[in-house]
């Protein structure tokens, strides 16, 4: 993950210290402040963070559909070196499903309920890839089976409410590889669902991106399925990223004391502890961050420069990137954690 | 059949043969054609909650886990079977002493909690209908069971509404300790919760039980929260305790295959490449209105054999473990049948 330069070559999606704002009673929320990424053609990004941390919002704002109150302040989204910030809604339009398309959390919500799902699949190639009816039915038809869905022939002909949840969000997968795009944006496609049916579906869409090679920007609170699922992971805090690099290394050897909490915090089954170590403290409100590092307050590592500084990601040796001060004494408390155990 | 009492203090609160159905469409034309149009939510469970113990309650939604709590907290008549509270059966009606004895932590602290009554409006209810402490007592309780559960005093004066989820979960929980119960059923406690939340939550389940010497029956999804928090895990399956075990030997011998599935297909945080493999279980689970038949897993189990269709497995256990019970045909068996491979590996 590059804070700030040029691409690396095979970057599909580039995102540069992306603002956004909401504009609310109580003030304006800093939903999004200064988020950086980029996304490798094939690879799977995890944004991992707390209700309230941005990660749904910068997501929203990608593929350029936020909410009415909230809008892009500054910064850059470049798709294919294409600045979607400064386009007109037309162009996004044409981008939205074909470049780029998303997954959210609640199939149930987001089908048509009125609309057989054989032909919600259908509408992406119809309506954007000009396809003849005959031939976009044909197409809903095999994407059924590549998502798995069975007997596809009598369920195309089926409405969303005569599917069950894991079935109804592979109808959402097959939505969203109907126009082969580059980037599939997900938003806790797994969270409404039980675990077996949650191992089901990330099986199907790791072995989909593979295949077609798409990249996918994986939204979660949940480590363990980033885990499973991404190479990278980038972890939000505060509607900042505050630490970022190759899964292995972030969520086994934390860099940035939220994160080290985050995992702590979270049961793990391969690993009982005596107690779980919650993070102490709230998240901070977004109309007044605290000044210096948004994480200070709940920090056991707090020192004087914490309160002041700015915290901007500063990228390390290794691909990996913190805006921890201090994120050696992280290393040094993993250390004196694994002597423990 | 019913575990063995004996480890620990005995059977507190205990289901027998307890079916829960809910009517499905019209009743008098299920009558006309002769056909039940009965949804099996609880199809004969045998479970039992010994003194002091966490017993987790595990499996997916759909499988009846939720109904079986409300109906042995006595919010939901059974259909068939009893429940019993120390031993003795009670009824669908239960006196307010029994109803004192059991109480119930709810998933959604959102809707859980009266809107339109303070905390201590809460509480004070509570504590004087059930005459737990003399009148002149009530707010000094109110105050004590806040701080229990790690709430400043203060809060006695606040809606719900001023809270943060978390917070609105620890007073469901003082709630439910102020009838000073016996056995304290939590449903999903921290689904709803962000995840540095959970843990505060979980670890005070936990001191709770162990200052207070509360049984806890813990409903979750989450096994890694199981783990941490329970003695003995129940897994439930279409309506049925399908495996019951200490925790631990649950996790380490499973042997129903539907456990195995369950646990292969939790996502480790301990990283390996992205797995595109066959899914640990395939398939959607069969509603429960056509409950196929013999063993109701078969449709998804990967070794499952003819007999399974024509014989319904008992939930019994083997001379070497018999703490350890499942309802398969081919647990606890030294050999695995032919074509019976290791959780996660099946096709």
């Amino acid at each position: 993950m590059t804070a700030a330069g040029a691409a690396p070559a095979g970057t599909v999606l580039e995102v540069r210290d992306l603002h956004v704002r909401i504009t609310s009673r109580q003030g304006t929320v800093r939903a999004v402040d200064g988020v950086s990424f980029d996304v490798s053609a094939g690879e799977a990004l995890g944004l991992v963070g707390e209700s309230g941390s941005g990660k749904s919002m910068t997501l929203r704002a990608v593929l350029g559909v936020l909410p009415a109150e909230a809008r892009v302040t500054s910064g850059e989204i470049l798709l294919d070196g294409v600045n979607l910030v400064t386009r007109p809604q037309s162009e996004l339009n044409r981008i939205r499903g074909t470049k780029m398309s998303m997954i959210f959390q609640e199939p149930m919500s987001a089908l048509n309920p009125v609309m057989r799902v054989g032909w919600q699949i259908a509408e992406g190639p119809q309506v954007r890839l000009g396809f003849s009816r005959a031939r976009a039915a044909e197409r809903a038809l095999e994407l059924m089976r590549r998502v798995g869905i069975p007997d596809p022939e009598r369920r195309f002909r089926a409405y969303p409410h005569e599917f069950s949840g894991g079935m109804r969000q592979r109808v959402m997968i097959a939505i969203a590889l109907s126009c082969d795009p580059e980037v599939i944006l997900c938003d806790e496609p797994t969270t409404a669902l039980d675990v077996t049916i949650q191992d089901q579906i990330l099986r199907l869409l790791a072995r989909l991106c593979r295949e077609s090679g798409a990249s996918l920007v994986f939204v979660t609170h949940d480590l363990p399925v980033v885990a499973q699922i991404c190479q990278r992971v980038a972890v939000m805090y505060g509607a900042q990223l505050v630490e970022s690099g190759a899964v292995a290394d972030v969520l086994l050897n934390p860099w940035h004391p939220y994160t080290r909490g985050l995992v702590r915090s979270a049961p793990d089954f391969d690993y009982v502890r005596e107690s779980l170590v919650p993070i102490p403290g709230a998240p901070p409100s977004l109309v007044n961050p605290p000044p210096g590092c948004r994480f200070h307050p709940r920090c056991e590592f707090v020192e004087e420069d914490c309160r002041v500084s700015e915290t901007p990601l500063r990228l390390l040796p290794g691909g990996r990137a913190t805006a921890c001060l201090h994120y050696e004494r992280c290393l040094d408390a993993a250390a004196a954690d694994r002597a423990q155990a | 059949m019913t575990v063995a009492d004996g480890a620990g203090g005995g059977t507190l609160l205990a289901a027998h043969g307890v079916s829960v159905f809910f009517p499905v469409g019209s009743q008098v034309m299920a009558r006309v054609q002769g056909e039940e149009r009965r949804l099996r939510a609880v199809d004969g469970v045998d479970l039992d909650i010994r003194r002091g113990e966490a017993l987790a309650l595990v499996g997916e939604s759909g499988s009846g886990k939720s109904t079986l709590a409300l109906a042995l907290c006595g919010l939901r008549p059974v259909d068939t079977g009893d429940i019993t509270l120390n031993g003795k059966a009670v009824g669908a009606r239960r006196s307010q002493a029994d109803r004192r004895r059991v109480q119930m932590v709810f998933q959604d602290p959102y809707s859980s909690l009266n809107p339109r009554l303070t905390v201590g409006g809460v509480l004070r209810e509570l504590l004087r209908v059930h005459h737990v402490v003399p009148r002149g007592q009530v707010s000094a309780e109110s105050k004590r069971l806040l701080s229990l559960v790690g709430l400043p005093e203060e809060a006695v004066g606040a809606y719900p509404r001023q809270f943060s989820g978390g917070q609105r979960q620890r007073i469901a929980i003082a709630r439910a300790l102020a009838l000073r119960p016996e056995v304290l059923i939590a449903d999903e406690p921290v689904s709803a919760l962000d995840v540095s939340v959970q843990a505060t939550i979980l670890n005070l389940l936990a001191s709770l039980r162990a200052d207070l010497g509360l049984s806890l029956l813990l409903i979750s999804h989450n096994l890694a929260v199981v783990r941490h928090l329970c003695d003995r895990v129940a897994v439930m399956y279409l309506g049925r305790i399908v495996e019951v075990a200490p925790t631990e030997e649950l996790f380490s011998a499973p042997q129903h295959p539907y456990t195995r599935g369950l646990l292969a297909a939790i996502p480790r945080l301990a990283v390996g490449a992205p797995d595109t493999g066959a899914p640990a279980i395939t398939g959607d689970p069969p509603s429960p209105l056509r409950i196929p038949t013999g063993c109701r897993f078969r449709t998804r189990c990967p070794i499952a054999q003819p007999r399974c269709e024509q014989e319904d497995p008992e939930l019994a256990s083997a001379p070497q473990a018999p703490e350890h019970l499942a309802a398969c045909h081919f647990a606890f068996e030294p050999a695995p049948p032919a074509g019976l491979a290791r959780a996660g590996d099946q096709a």
